[in-house]
């Protein structure tokens, strides 16, 4: 359980002489559920930018098993099995929900020339097969939203969209997701349900590990084995719950203001 | 009225294209311009009440359901349109270039459409088409076959020279480059000797297999027109292309091309290689754009630098949109009505570019999805969950 899966090292992004993260060193464990919390501008958002290649680091390396993911291009960094959820939401509007979850699916799909226009049958075969993975992905979610997944992702509502995220973000079955803020917009309730769809999927997909940035201290507290703090680009205190609401440094930078 | 007609039957579909077929007939026949301009307003009119009373969604319904019998009377319209002109040279020509613009636009759309790579040059990876027919023709003893092919390539690779900074750029400079490429173009055709300068060039007819295009059909005391014989290439390439880029709209390449289109930051976070598609789109179109322009340009038998300007380009992207950007079946209905419009209503012909810019601009303002908007990708027609 404690097999470290991502270790960065001196890891820091600078935007001209604005520093987002600074010289941040932290790990993720093969299996966890890890918090990341901290106040806003604290550089959360920038981590997950950095460490899916969206930007290019400053300084700094990111172990992962055995690659420096500093180093590879967001591309290759999906193929290695890292996928996110975006803050502000990224679908793409006018494609169907099942368009957007094959996005998400790209690494598992065949792209050949060849294939898509001429092996028609077997194209028919994979894409039958990918439909039923999707609606089973979708329906531990909502079962209404799985019997959807051919209309437009615009008419959905805010909440259907973040679970078509991070659906989309699940369904390469990936070794580490990211989820920035999913419960954004939503109520307690909603929110708890979504929490434990996700916790559901997860029983599905053992090794699974999970880093999320969350505002909701009762979402981090129930569902996190373990957090980690940051402020002005730094980590400033790291451990189960518990111990991060009981340090004065954290409720000074964060809880304190909220 | 409503029960009669069962909406999952083939009949809407035939029905409408019977409709479409008989109407074409009736405009190409049509001389005057009064019964050119009523006929006009009189289908605009009729497509409007047909849609009122929900027609036209059933028809569109219709078509999705039976794609095989719907594609199979579409080119049967054609064919009776053909026997009916058979001997005139005119409505034969005319069909045989809307057919070919239908590729070229097919192209644009892939380009456009789906990646939504802008390309103002149309008309120029037409003319390279063109040019690369005139040449071959008049140096090499090419099979005319392998000239077509040559078109196609010789655009497609032309327009790689344009990849690299069409991918840099975004936006109006990806435009403002192929604007510049499509100016440049012209100029250098016409201060160009070799290729005939502001004069052009002259072509021979199409030849495949020894059946030679420029020598029309006699059946005892019927002559049918030359013409035909183009139709019926057009014809046939232009299926050719429509159900290439409909297979590729209906397949992981199609999503990848919206994709791009639509959020590159969520392409790279999925691992969709953004450039890679935009390549693959814009390397398709030109391929498309210039293997129509070889046979247009042994069809007509001559080409010149004045056919390929900017006003064209512009005319051609102003087709996928009016259809329906996306669209297939949009931009076909376009192709039509853009092209043979203003042949039938002389009065337009001048203002045409002015006519067109001002359509677009409705279009984008109150029916941004084009005449015949497109709707959600259906990777199997008929196919249900
Ligand atoms: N692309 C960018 N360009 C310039 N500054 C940025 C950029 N992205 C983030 N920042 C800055 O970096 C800091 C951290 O931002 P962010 O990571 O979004 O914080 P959080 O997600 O913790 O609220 C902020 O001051 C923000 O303005
Ligand atoms: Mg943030």
């Amino acid at each position: 359980m404690n097999q470290v899966l991502l270790a960065c090292d001196g890891l820091s992004m600078r935007f001209g002489g604005l520093v987002a993260l600074n010289a941040l060193s932290l790990s993720v464990n093969e299996g966890e559920i890890l918090g990341l919390i901290g106040p806003n501008g604290s550089g959360k958002t920038t981590f997950f930018n950095v460490i899916t290649g969206i930007y290019q680091a400053s300084a700094g390396r990111v172990d992962y098993r055995g690659q420096d993911l500093a180093r590879l291009s967001a591309q290759e960094i999906y193929r290695a099995g890292v996928t996110r959820t975006f803050q502000r939401s990224r679908l793409c509007l006018p494609l169907s929900i099942f368009d957007n979850l094959m996005i998400g699916n790209h690494r598992r799909l065949n792209h050949g020339l060849w294939f898509n226009l001429m092996r028609r049958r077997e194209f028919r075969r994979q894409f039958e097969q990918q439909y039923v993975q999707a609606q089973g992905l979708v329906r531990t979610f909502s079962q209404s939203l799985s019997e959807r997944l051919f209309e437009p992702a615009a008419s959905v509502n805010m909440i259907d969209r973040r679970r078509i995220e991070i659906c989309r973000a699940l369904i390469s079955q990936p070794t580490l997701l990211l989820l920035d803020e999913p419960s954004a917009g939503m109520t307690h309730e909603e929110t708890r349900e979504l929490m434990d769809d996700i916790l559901i999927v997860r029983e599905h997909m053992p090794g699974l590990s999970i880093v999320i940035i969350e505002h909701e201290m009762n979402v981090i507290e129930r569902i996190t084995e373990r957090c980690i703090v940051l402020n002005f680009g730094q980590k400033i205190c790291e451990g189960p719950y518990a111990k991060i609401a009981a340090d004065p440094q954290v409720q000074e930078a964060y809880l304190g203001t909220a | 009225m409503k029960r009669l007609i069962d909406p999952a039957s083939a009949f809407p579909a035939l029905i409408s294209m019977a409709g479409v077929t008989l109407f074409t007939l009736l405009f190409l026949h049509a001389e005057s311009q009064e019964a050119v301009l009523g006929l006009t307003l009189g289908a605009a009119i009729a497509l409007l009440l047909l849609a009122r009373f929900g027609w036209n969604a059933r028809a569109a319904a219709s078509f999705a359901g039976h794609s095989g019998a719907g594609n199979a009377s579409v080119i049967i319209g054609v064919l009776v349109v053909v026997a009916v002109f058979y001997d005139q040279h005119f409505p034969l020509l005319m069909l045989a270039s809307v057919l070919l613009y239908i590729v070229v636009c097919l192209g644009l759309n892939l380009q456009f459409g789906y990646a939504g790579v802008v390309n103002f040059a149309g008309a120029a990876f037409f003319g390279i088409g063109c040019y690369t027919a005139a040449v071959l023709t008049e140096h090499s003893a090419l099979p005319h076959l392998l000239v077509v092919v040559a078109g196609g390539v010789m655009a497609a690779g032309i327009g790689s020279l344009l990849i690299l900074p069409v991918l840099r750029t975004y936006g109006h400079y990806a435009a403002l480059i192929t604007i510049a490429f499509g100016i440049l173009f012209r100029v250098f055709l016409e201060v160009n000797d070799a290729l005939g300068g502001p004069q052009g060039m002259k072509l021979p007819g199409m030849e495949i297999f020894g059946w030679k295009l420029n020598d029309g059909l006699t059946f005892g005391d019927i002559e049918v027109s030359f013409y035909a014989n183009y139709v019926l290439v057009a014809l046939a390439m232009a299926a050719v292309a429509f159900m290439l880029v409909r297979r590729l709209e209906r397949s992981w390449i199609g999503l990848n091309l919206d994709a791009v289109r639509l959020d590159e930051t969520a392409c790279a976070a999925f691992g969709i290689d953004v450039a890679r598609w935009k390549i693959t789109a814009f390397t398709l179109g030109n391929f498309l754009a210039g293997l129509a322009g070889a046979v247009y340009a042994m069809m007509t038998g001559f080409v010149a630098p004045n056919s390929f300007t900017f006003g064209d380009s512009l005319i051609l992207v102003s087709i996928v949109i009016l259809g329906g950007i996306g669209n297939p079946w949009g931009l076909t209905v376009a192709t039509a009505i853009v092209l043979i419009l203003p042949e039938k209503l002389q009065f337009i012909q001048e203002y045409r570019l002015l006519l067109y810019a001002g359509l677009v601009i409705l279009i984008l303002l109150f029916r941004p999805g084009g005449l015949m908007p497109r709707q959600v990708r259906n990777y199997f027609p008929g196919w249900k969950p």
